[in-house]
């Protein structure tokens, strides 16, 4: 559906995208992740038409955004990071005018109108001028424009930024319903929201694609290797050395100790449960055990852990 | 089609959503009034002049005595209320953003910019049209002829044209409104200017200069006269304004 190679642009000297290619299919809700500077912006101008690229292309739903760019953009629905309003409009002749411009026909325009607002829950706020809209709203009216054309690909930028909690989760819930029937692709900075909306991951810093995969294998890649924390209760004994000696165990590292509990983190050898033989080492020493439990990485963690060693190779 | 006209309505509704329309086509009928008053007095006085029979003409026209300065006092007018009117087409947009709307929608840059233009020139013509009352009054007391009415109209149509046109293209080079409208008027004024100087040049140069200025070419109009040579200045003044417009705002997409 959305299909971007080599796609390079430079503002002056500066490089804002840096040679980004992936692709997104029928129905998938892609998420974009990454600092703020990274260039999710400047992507999603691109493939929006907003701006053409300096190198590479961009196809959106079979149609090059430079050379088609009509066609490119009468399938494609764009919520820009401020929501683009006119102030001096009421939510319902906004969204009339949007309709028209992105082509919706005459007759369908009332229907499609009213439809969009009750989809996206503004429909109290149809008299309303824009000017006077919370930010919720204004935030809700932005996403109504931009699916007013039903169009096979969405671009949101930055969609829940500045709604309250249970807003967030309504618009989240909107854009995972809209994912059956669009692509779409949302830039975010939240990685909880990745995890929530998101079938698959592009992770941006600094302009190049980092990591492209699936939230869950994401987690998993990073795990590469398997870390246990286990704290133990053991006065005065070698702890390190005995865990040290389990069959499997590759580093073990104290992390913190009070008094004679000492908490440490354990390595050891992907695929490889070495839970069961480090609470027989522990027990059969007569330590107590307090606790022992896999260290999962969040999401969080593996986009500060892609960021850093990405800066660690420049 | 459906799309200039799309932009356009949407133009015209924002001015008159704003105090813009009103202000504009208010102090412009206020002005407008005030120079009627006066060009009548004037022509009442050179009318009894002449019935006294001491100087002049026995008859006085009174297309030739107060129409025809009336067209030309009403170019003051669009000096200072056209920029109001173009200044924040684009500058506007782009500083709220709006404009990203207009570029990702299956527009082509022609048509926003043809459909702005036809935004202002409608509020432009609906101000020109309060001073059709003024005119009426003329026809209900005196006997004026209508077709230089109708030429000189024709003339502020196109000059109007050319100031909202060249607005357009000054407004799409910025973001801030007052910069644009400040712009605007500084480009009007120059244009309106441009042959005072020319009396001191030579034959070639006081030509050029003379054909230049925005304002000598609504003399023949406001006299009457539809000349060619008038027509292309305006026509073709009004069509490079508008293309480097649409240049401007893709010029400004390939920067970022």
């Amino acid at each position: 559906m959305i299909e971007v190679q080599h796609l390079t642009k430079r503002y002056g000297p500066t490089t804002a995208v840096d040679d980004v290619s992936f692709r997104v299919e029928r129905g998938e809700v892609l998420g974009f992740l990454g600092p703020n500077g990274a260039g999710k912006t400047t992507t999603m101008r691109v493939l929006t038409g907003y701006m053409p690229p300096t190198e590479g292309k961009a196809i959106v739903a079979g149609y090059d955004v430079l050379t088609q760019p009509i066609e490119a953009k009468r399938r494609t629905g764009y919520l820009p990071e401020t929501p683009p309003l006119y102030p001096e409009m009421t939510v319902r002749d906004y969204l009339s005018f949007v309709a028209r411009i992105k082509g919706v026909p005459r007759s369908e325009r009332r229907l499609r109108v009213t439809t969009v607002m009750e989809r996206t829950r503004i429909a109290d706020m149809a008299n309303r001028h824009c000017a006077k809209l919370s930010k919720g709203y204004r935030q809700r009216v932005g996403l109504a424009q931009a699916i007013m054309h039903n169009p096979d690909v969405l671009i949101l930028d930055e969609p829940t930024a500045g709604l309250d909690p249970k807003q967030i989760n309504e618009t989240r819930q909107l854009i995972k319903d809209l994912g059956g029937d669009h692509t779409v692709i949302l830039s975010t900075h939240i990685l909880p929201e990745v995890s929530q909306t998101c079938h698959r991951v592009v992770i941006i810093n600094k302009g190049r694609v980092v990591a492209v995969d699936t939230p869950e294998n994401l987690t998993a890649r990073l795990r590469g290797s398997e870390t246990m924390f286990v704290q133990v209760d053991a006065p005065g004994a070698d702890v390190a050395g005995a865990l040290q000696a389990v069959p499997g165990v590759t580093q073990v590292a104290a992390s913190e100790t009070r008094g004679t509990i000492t908490s440490f983190e354990i390595n050891s050898e992907t695929g490889r449960d070495v839970r069961r033989d480090l609470a027989g080492t522990i027990v059969r020493q007569g330590w107590g055990l307090l606790e022992l439990r896999p260290l999962r990485m969040s999401l969080e963690e593996i986009f500060l852990h892609l960021t850093t060693e990405e800066t660690a190779h420049e | 089609m459906n799309n200039i006209l799309a932009i356009a309505h949407k133009e015209l509704k924002g001015y008159f959503a704003s105090p813009v329309a009103y202000i504009v086509i208010g102090f412009s009928a206020i002005l407008f009034g005030w120079f009627f008053i006066n060009l009548l007095y004037y022509f009442d006085r050179t009318q009894m002049q002449a019935g006294s029979g001491f100087q002049g003409p026995q008859t006085v026209n009174v297309n030739e005595i107060m129409i025809s300065p009336l067209f030309l006092n009403v170019s003051v007018i669009l000096l200072f209320t056209l920029p109001l009117i173009t200044m924040r087409t684009y500058a506007e947009e782009k500083r709220s953003g709006t404009i990203e709307l207009l570029l990702t929608s299956p527009l082509t840059d022609l048509q926003i910019v043809i459909g702005k233009f036809l935004g202002g020139m409608v509020l432009y013509i609906s101000m020109l049209a309060v001073t059709l009352v003024h005119m009426a009054f003329l026809f209900a007391y005196g006997n004026p002829e209508w077709r230089p009415i109708a030429t000189g109209y024709l003339g502020l149509l196109l000059m109007g044209g050319c100031f909202l046109s060249l607005g357009l293209f000054v407004s799409s080079l910025t973001r801030n409104q007052i910069i644009a409208g400040m712009v605007t008027f500084a480009v009007f004024l120059m244009f309106w200017v441009i042959n005072w100087i020319a009396t001191f040049m030579g034959p070639t140069s006081q030509a050029v200069l003379n054909y230049l200025s925005i304002t000598e070419h609504l003399n023949d109009f406001a006299r009457g006269v539809i000349d060619t040579k008038h027509l292309v200045y305006y026509c073709s003044f009004i069509a490079f304004s508008l293309f480097l417009t649409v240049r401007a705002v893709d010029s400004e997409r390939w920067r970022g």
